[in-house]
């Protein structure tokens, strides 16, 4: 990926020379990046607002207090659903990187009778829409007692068919000679995938598992449906709920926005450099 | 190569060792796809079947479920909601994937040539991407809300433009839903698009300008044509996700969910509402089938797209 190398159109015209075409298109793009960002400013300006200053629509609050975040905080519950949204996404991302390598692992680089019926019967679930499996889904969860649990809520994301596509491509890739030298050298074929191969994609491992846990945090359909207690909830979940009940003390909702959007943001600002080129990776392999 | 058995043989069991090598790894891989294999068929094909057998019952969750034939397809196909609610889901499509198509190519095109404070203004761009659509869907409701609330009536009026109702009309509701949906899309779009954009060689630009070409000339003749793998993939992944829009419509109308009066209620809401707020599960699964086809056709006329010219 080749994200640090000039961009192809200034090659040839690679002067000094500073046109007012460019200033005019750099300075409109700018706003432009300010208005994409300015539903966030504005969520975090009014977090920071008493009820009174709501209708003051100034960015910077005249007072600013963090009262709404600790009358948010303060019972306890905006903390159990990030701390639910959280374990859910790592626990679906460990899996799905676990079982996705593995399973595209064995489809790029092993040769045997049915492999690519597998490998087609595998892609093709990617036809099926999440939303037309949520009621039998939601039928196996109440015979087998899943309702209202976690297990409920993750189960149908423990392996992805995009996941398995992404490694599978990039495995590819990986030269035969080393999987050969390791097996002279008397590794099982479990080690030789996980101390040799692994190591190999790594940059394929981070875009699936930024992507898997971006997903995971942020759904909202399917958790929705699976749980009914509060304890239960995830963030996105708790959040609508949350505001639902909070009707028009729109500094409040603010408040448990920000709260919602404040760890991924976080997140983003860490792996900028690795969530950009995975969307990259993605997009072009996929 | 039969030598390599000996130093592992001795740990192994004596059956394992009168495997050849290759049978060895077609055992390997099946021990290595067992569990995924269960888990495709437990949990995505079984509950596929399972789906188009559901359409065909009046299972409601109460009573075991009776073979009814084709009555959920007719009283779907009878029923004005679902049409009202089909033309609002091809209308999410058909606004919401042109708008954040030009508009993400346009920012792309020209962010690709900046490179001044490149990376803030793609993280700019790109930031909306990363966040709850649950969560945005209400900063943006808040965002739509009359005067003296919401944000944008209130630069409306004091620039001296009259106030709009926006969630609350059955006309400008679904565009107003339809731009936290593009806002949230658009980050992704113009990465994949300047992605694309990097994957042209130089060299084809340099030998346009020795042929004198302009930037619109390059840009309709050269950029526009080796950008369409990208552009089909960057239609179909937007399309699939306007047609399956859910996150915001809930959020931002959760008062009277898809309202008012039906006039922002995609598919998706109306499959949740029939499921769960009234748990007619068979007529839901019916309509979850209309889904699944309408997908399939956008991603067979992508096959096509793709195989035709190539």
């Amino acid at each position: 990926m080749s994200s640090v190398t000039a961009p192809t159109g200034e090659l040839a015209a690679n002067r000094l020379n500073i046109r007012p075409g460019r200033i005019i298109a750099w300075t409109l793009l700018f706003i432009g990046g300010l208005i994409m960002v300015s539903p966030l400013l504005f969520m975090f300006s009014t977090s920071l607002k008493t009820a009174g200053q709501v209708y003051d629509l100034r960015l910077i609050p005249a007072a600013p207090t963090l009262d709404n975040y600790i009358k948010v905080l303060s019972d306890g519950r905006f903390m159990r659903w990030f701390l639910n949204s959280t374990f859910i996404a790592l626990a679906v991302t460990v899996s799905n990187v676990f079982f996705d390598s593995l399973v595209g692992y064995t489809l790029a680089k092993f040769e045997f009778k049915g492999r690519y019926f597998i490998f087609l019967a595998i892609l093709s679930t990617l036809m099926i829409p999440t939303e037309m499996l949520v009621i039998p889904w939601y039928l196996m969860s109440s015979q087998l007692g899943w309702l209202d649990s976690y297990w409920g809520i993750m189960f149908p994301g423990m392996m992805t068919a995009f996941g398995t596509f992404l490694m599978k491509q990039f495995f590819e890739g990986v030269p035969n000679d080393f999987l050969e030298a390791a097996r002279v050298d008397g590794l099982n074929e479990f080690t030789i995938w996980w101390k040799i191969a692994m190591p190999m994609v790594v940059p394929a491992i981070s875009a699936l598992a930024i992507f898997t846990f971006l997903g995971n945090w942020t759904a909202f359909f399917w958790p929705l449906i699976v749980t009914t207690s509060k304890e239960l909830y995830t963030l996105p979940v708790g959040l609508s709920s949350f505001a639902v009940e909070q009707s028009i003390q729109w500094e409040m909702i603010m408040t448990g926005a920000a709260l919602a959007t404040i760890p991924t943001l976080l997140v983003f600002l860490a792996l900028q450099r690795y969530i950009v080129r995975g969307v990259m990776l993605a997009g072009l392999k996929g | 190569m039969a030598s390599d058995t000996i130093t592992e043989g001795a740990a192994r069991g004596r059956l394992w060792d009168r495997f050849s090598i290759s049978t060895k790894r077609v055992i390997w891989a099946w021990t290595f796809l067992a569990l995924p294999i269960l888990f495709y068929a437990g949990i995505r094909f079984y509950p596929t079947l399972q789906a188009f057998w559901l359409s065909m019952t009046d299972w409601d969750l109460l009573r075991p479920a009776n073979f009814i034939g084709l009555a959920n397809y007719q009283k779907m196909f009878a029923d004005p909601v679902f049409w009202k609610v089909f033309q609002n889901t091809f209308l999410y499509l058909l606004i919401g994937t042109p708008v954040s198509l030009i508009v993400s190519f346009l920012i792309a095109y020209y962010l690709d040539r900046v490179r001044f404070m490149h990376g803030l203004i793609r993280a700019l761009y790109f930031l909306p991407f990363l966040t709850t659509a649950a969560a945005m869907g209400w900063v943006w409701r808040w965002f739509y809300q009359p005067l003296p609330i919401g944000v944008i009536n209130s630069i409306l009026s004091s620039i001296g433009l009259e106030q709009q109702p926006f969630l609350r009309s059955t006309t400008q509701a679904l565009p107003t839903i339809l731009v936290p949906a593009i806002w949230a899309g658009l980050g992704f779009q113009i990465i994949i698009f300047m992605a694309g954009l990097r994957a042209i060689p130089s060299t084809f630009y340099e030998a346009a300008r020795i042929d004198g070409l302009g930037d619109w000339a390059i840009l309709r003749k050269i950029t526009i044509p080796l950008l369409k793998p990208t552009t089909v993939f960057i239609v179909v992944f937007s399309s699939i996700g306007f047609l399956r829009i859910f996150d915001q419509v809930y959020n931002m109308t959760t008062n009277d969910p898809g309202g008012p009066l039906n006039a922002t209620k995609p598919l998706v809401l109306m499959i949740y509402q029939t499921a769960f707020s009234s748990y007619q599960m068979g007529y839901a699964a019916a309509q979850t089938v209309v889904l699944f086809t309408i997908l399939l056709c956008v991603s067979l006329l992508q096959l096509w797209v793709l195989r035709e010219k190539k």
